[in-house]
């Protein structure tokens, strides 16, 4: 029992660092740079793919033992597009407006790297309550760093975070002139590009 | 004249102005993944423009014949992903039948591209933007096709000079590459506002 439950808190944290979607393992990526450009629809992404994941490991889990291998692969992407549209259909009734500014970020979470590998590599190998552990931590450790990146761009970009002013701009009457670049695909690329950069350098350091 | 116009008009957007890799990011993962040989990059790009086309075309008729005048809109994602997923094996079948040459070209790259979401945003997009000719969403989702092509290529081309280049330690591998793509993004800035 011991040894399950060792299980259980280790996958919990594998997701947070040790094999984090975005910078340890390198999935996901492009609602990563799509949806970053600020904290809300972050968030919003953040909450869908953890949605999605809780969902569709559950179900790949329960069916594992039935499914023909050569099969596979076609069983998991139907069933992620079933709950993606879940999550479409709820976001358009309950958050008009943040699911018009993600537009079709939110579908593309069917072909999102982090979900079908979640399946394969996890639910479709362990019962029910290791997978529903992993896709938590999955999600969490996912939303996490599309928040942070998110922060660090809108900061930059407008000056505020979760649209609450923390530095100032000229136009208000302050002092922070906002770099236009980080809202562009640019500041995507370079944020994400100067984080990897940085979890390289923290785990160099771990190591020695 | 009048539609010729605007197709090549709408032909050259997606090439260029709203490239779907550069400004849309999508395809990231094969767009960071095969861009380390430009022979490979080129493999990667025909296959998918080969099924970009495909199934674009195909997600249109299916979207405009069949589910919107039976309102089974909800159904949407669903057909989306098997029409592509079919597509794909279709493709590989034929290849492997007609021009093994070329299907030994185009080896791993084919199963691939499922995944690969430049393919079913593209599809996502012609939709979105409420096209409503078959011919206008047939030169689109080609153009996409050549516009992923141009991207990876551009990236491989850079790649390969990269590789003789003193990089710090940290930033070897994907770091420089996401950084280096973003200085690609911001040459494809200048493009912005040529065709709305």
């Amino acid at each position: 029992m011991s040894s399950n439950e060792n299980k259980v808190s280790s996958t919990l944290l594998a997701g947070l660092w040790k094999e984090n979607p975005v910078f340890r393992l390198l999935l996901g990526m492009c609602p990563v740079l799509a949806v970053t450009a600020a904290c809300k629809p972050a968030l919003t992404m953040g909450f869908c793919v953890i949605f999605v994941l809780v969902c569709s490991n559950i179900v790949v889990s329960l069916m594992r033992n039935l499914l023909k291998p050569h099969l596979r692969i076609l069983m998991f992407t139907l069933t992620i597009a079933t709950f993606v549209t879940i999550a479409d259909l709820l976001l358009k009734a309950f958050q008009p407006e943040m699911s018009t500014a993600l537009g079709p970020y939110v579908p593309l979470i069917i072909v999102n790297c982090i979900i079908i590998g979640r399946a394969e590599a996890c639910a479709s190998k362990n019962d029910l309550l290791i997978s529903i552990v992993d896709a938590i931590s999955m999600g969490t450790g996912f939303t996490i760093t599309l928040c942070v990146l998110a922060a660090v761009r809108e900061l930059l970009s407008t000056g505020k975070i979760f649209e609450l002013t923390v530095l100032p701009t000229v136009e208000a009457g302050g002092w922070f002139v906002p770099w236009t670049a980080m809202m562009l695909p640019v500041g995507a690329f370079v944020t994400l590009g100067l984080g990897l950069a940085i979890v390289n350098v923290i785990c160099k350091k771990k190591q020695a | 004249m009048e539609t010729v116009t605007t197709l090549l008009l709408a032909f050259i957007s997606i090439v260029i102005v709203n490239n779907l890799v550069l400004t849309k990011f999508l395809g990231i993962c094969p767009y960071l993944g095969v861009s380390g040989r430009i022979d490979m990059a080129f493999g990667m790009g025909m296959a998918v423009t080969f099924v970009v086309t495909i199934s674009g075309t195909l997600t249109w008729m299916i979207d405009n014949w069949i589910l919107m005048p039976l309102g089974l809109e909800v159904t949407r994602y669903i057909c989306f992903i098997l029409v592509i997923a079919g597509a794909v094996q279709l493709v590989e079948m034929y290849l492997r039948k007609f021009f093994p040459m070329l299907y030994e070209s185009f080896g791993i790259f084919l199963p691939l591209i499922t995944t690969n979401c430049a393919i079913l945003g593209l599809c996502l997009f012609i939709n979105l933007w409420g096209i409503d000719s078959l011919v206008e969403a047939v030169v689109l989702s080609f153009g996409a096709g050549v516009g992923f092509t141009m991207a990876i290529c551009i990236m491989a081309g850079i790649r390969e000079k990269l590789k003789f280049v003193d990089v710090p330690d940290c930033f070897a591998g994907a770091p420089i590459t996401l950084i280096t793509a973003g200085i690609l993004t911001l040459a494809f800035m200048g493009f912005a506002g040529m065709i709305k």
